[in-house]
């Protein structure tokens, strides 16, 4: 009863004036984002996180929350009208969404799209809103080797789990981890990693420089050369008659991708290195798998557009599951998000439910109220949307650039800063050609100076024995599981080898 | 992209060598009753990016990842092209900012991009490129209270006009 009464303040809090304008323009901002070919929720959170500074932190994370969800549900325009994804986490929708579209079903798509985004955000907050307290309660008790094992996890995972290039994965985490640690010993005081005795590393790398010169310059260079401008949009036919006929059909048809997706969605969202993409390409494989017309997937079934659809909007209130209760982000956007939260002074954690009641009901109120807002604005604005998808290439790009440098500008004061910007975003379009995952180096250098200073206090703690991360009865199998994760590549390497050694013989 | 590929782990190896040497300047090893010391936790972390880019080579040699297989070129001829325009473009950008002030940067950049690059009209790409400053300067200065770098003493008229405007 007391979650109830709870969530009924953040609910009032999250419908004051402030935070729900800032959930519409959120939410307006998010659809738009999501929708455009080459700008997902992580682009649009790390773009727009400077301009936040203006309004008091509660409303802002709501803000950005409210971005991330509509980026979630704009995703799916694109897939279905243009069929590129608006982001990765639409991907899944463009296998059934563009054939339906081909076919003249454009709006069935849409309004199956929607309603499943719809159902799979509510699931999701009703999880998380059962979830959440209970997880930072018994993270309360959590201590430096707690942390760090966590911490360690949460790497794990995108070695274990990302599916890309391990030494690539790993040199990402690494790098990540190395830029957080430039400026100043955090224990001793003493200046550190001064690259090329140059001062302006002594402030220190921040996170927002490394996000908005991987998301904002470095992606938009990569979508420029990989899209070349060649998109044809095809326009549905939306009426209120129409819809509702399209609401029937996708109740009826999709209702069981639907339900995959949000539970799928939402567990596979907590974890750090999955998120909200493989969470909805996992729906859309499962939702075939148990379907009775497997052969039908592909071809435009609803079912199809219904699981991813559910499955990233519920994944990415998954992931901020992890970031609220215990600190870890479970998502490269919830990283951005948690960046912002130190930089307003919050500390993300289980003190948080402790300290900051008021901050975490209203922003865990205002998932619901946006999951709302999106929804109605999706659906209202379908034909608004697509009429802005139709802007051209050329004028979007260097607005997004131009924001980019003044929002990073606006964060930073420092033109120094701005140099390393563009040179992290020249840098991650060429590392991108060579497949090297640039999401665990923005996670990395948020996670990095909360993972340092737990580390040395933990083997301070045992004067010096790494045994402590093992022996201690929360640290010990999360740092297993960790470790288990690091080896799994290596491990399924070497029975491949085994197996294929076996086959000649 | 073969040759690009071993090149890029080359030039990251030697990054994280010279990120391991830099690292030296504070104690890497373990120090009793202080714990670990400044400089441990950036050396350890470089010493894995060289093994990871060992590994990568060792991968580029065995031709076990999509790029070290590949005969494609790292870029086409457009995919230099985009990148000297409009790299070059947001590094002008960036250079110019010193000089004649963010707001006019911008103007500068986004003419340049949507009339050269773009090939949208003349009337158009003049008025978004005028608009969108202005805007900026009285979200950024007015709104926001954030000052923009103004640039070289000969812009501060224009500024002295618009300050006149919100203060």
């Amino acid at each position: 009863m007391e979650v109830l009464s709870l969530l009924a303040d953040g609910m009032l809090l999250s419908l004051q004036p402030l935070n729900l304008m800032m959930i519409l323009i959120g939410v307006t901002v998010g659809l738009f984002i999501g929708a455009m070919p080459g700008l997902g929720s992580v682009n649009g959170v790390a773009i727009l996180l400077p301009v936040t500074f203006l309004v008091p932190p509660g409303s802002a994370i709501i803000f950005l929350a409210a971005i991330y969800y509509g980026a979630m549900y704009g995703g799916a325009i694109s897939s279905i009208t243009l069929g590129i994804p608006g982001a990765s986490t639409a991907v899944a929708t463009t296998f059934d969404g563009r054939p339906l579209a081909r076919q003249g079903k454009a709006s069935l798509a849409l309004v199956t799209a929607a309603l499943a985004s719809f159902v799979g955000g509510t699931i999701a907050n009703i999880l998380f809103t059962l979830f959440a307290p209970v997880l930072a309660t018994v993270a309360l008790s959590f201590g430096p080797p707690e942390v760090f094992a966590l911490m360690l996890l949460a790497f794990a995972t995108f070695v274990g789990l990302g599916g890309d290039d391990i030494p690539k994965t790993v040199f990402s985490i690494c790098f990540g981890l190395v830029l957080g640690a430039v400026g100043f010993d955090q224990i001793s005081g003493a200046p550190r990693l001064v690259l090329f005795d140059y001062n302006g590393f002594l402030q220190g790398i921040g996170f927002l420089v490394l996000a908005i010169g991987v998301y904002g310059i470095g992606e938009m260079l990569w979508t420029i050369e990989q899209t070349r401008g060649e998109v044809k949009t095809t326009t549905p036919k939306m009426t209120a008659k129409g819809m509702a006929a399209d609401t029937k059909e996708a109740t009826k048809r999709g209702w069981k991708g639907t339900m995959i997706g949000s539970f799928l969605g939402f567990f596979v969202g907590i974890l750090p290195a999955a998120g909200a993409t493989p969470g909805s390409l996992m729906s859309y494989g499962v939702a075939k798998m148990l379907s009775r017309k497997p052969e039908e997937f592909g071809k435009g079934h609803p079912d199809g557009v219904a699981a991813p659809e559910a499955a990233n909007n519920s994944a990415s209130t998954g992931s901020m599951l992890p970031m609220l209760t215990l600190g870890i982000p479970g998502s490269p956007t919830t990283a951005i998000l948690l960046g912002g939260m130190v930089i307003w002074g919050l500390v993300p954690g289980p003190r948080l439910f402790v300290d900051e009641t008021e901050f975490v009901w209203g922003l865990i109120g205002s998932f619901y109220i946006s999951n709302l807002a999106a929804v109605l604005m999706n659906l209202a604005f379908i034909p608004v949307f697509i009429w802005m998808l139709r802007m051209p290439f050329t004028i979007l790009a260097p607005m997004i650039f131009v924001l980019s440098i003044a929002g990073g500008y606006a964060a930073t004061r420092d033109m120094f800063d701005i140099w390393l910007m563009v040179g992290f975003g020249l840098g991650a379009f060429f590392l991108r050609k060579f497949d090297y995952p640039l999401a665990p180096a923005v996670l990395a250098i948020v996670l990095g100076p909360i993972a340092e200073p737990t580390l040395r206090q933990s083997l301070l703690l045992s004067s010096g024995d790494p045994s402590i991360f093992f022996t201690r009865p929360v640290a010990g199998p999360i740092t297993i599981i960790a470790l288990i994760l690091i080896f799994l590549p290596a491990i399924k390497l070497l029975r491949r080898k085994r197996n294929t050694q076996k086959k000649p013989a | 992209m073969r040759v690009g590929e071993i090149v890029t782990a080359g030039f990251l190896a030697l990054l994280s060598l010279y990120l391991m040497w830099k690292s030296t300047e504070l104690p890497v090893g373990y120090i009793a009753g202080q714990g670990p010391g400044g400089g441990a936790w950036p050396f350890w972390l470089s010493g894995i990016m060289l093994i990871c880019c060992g590994f990568t080579a060792l991968n580029w040699w065995r031709e076990n990842t999509p790029a070290s297989r590949s005969d494609e070129p790292l870029l086409d001829a457009y995919g230099w092209k985009m990148l000297l325009f409009v790299g070059g473009g947001i590094i002008g950008f960036v250079a110019l900012v010193s000089i004649i002030s963010m707001y006019g940067a911008i103007a500068v950049f986004l003419f340049y991009y949507m009339w050269f690059l773009g090939r949208h009209s003349l009337w158009l790409s003049l008025l978004i490129a005028l608009v969108t400053p202005i805007a900026m300067f009285f979200f950024f200065e007015g709104a926001m209270r954030i000052t923009m770098p103004s640039g070289l003493p000969f812009t501060d008229p224009v500024f002295n006009v618009l300050y006149d405007i919100i203060y």
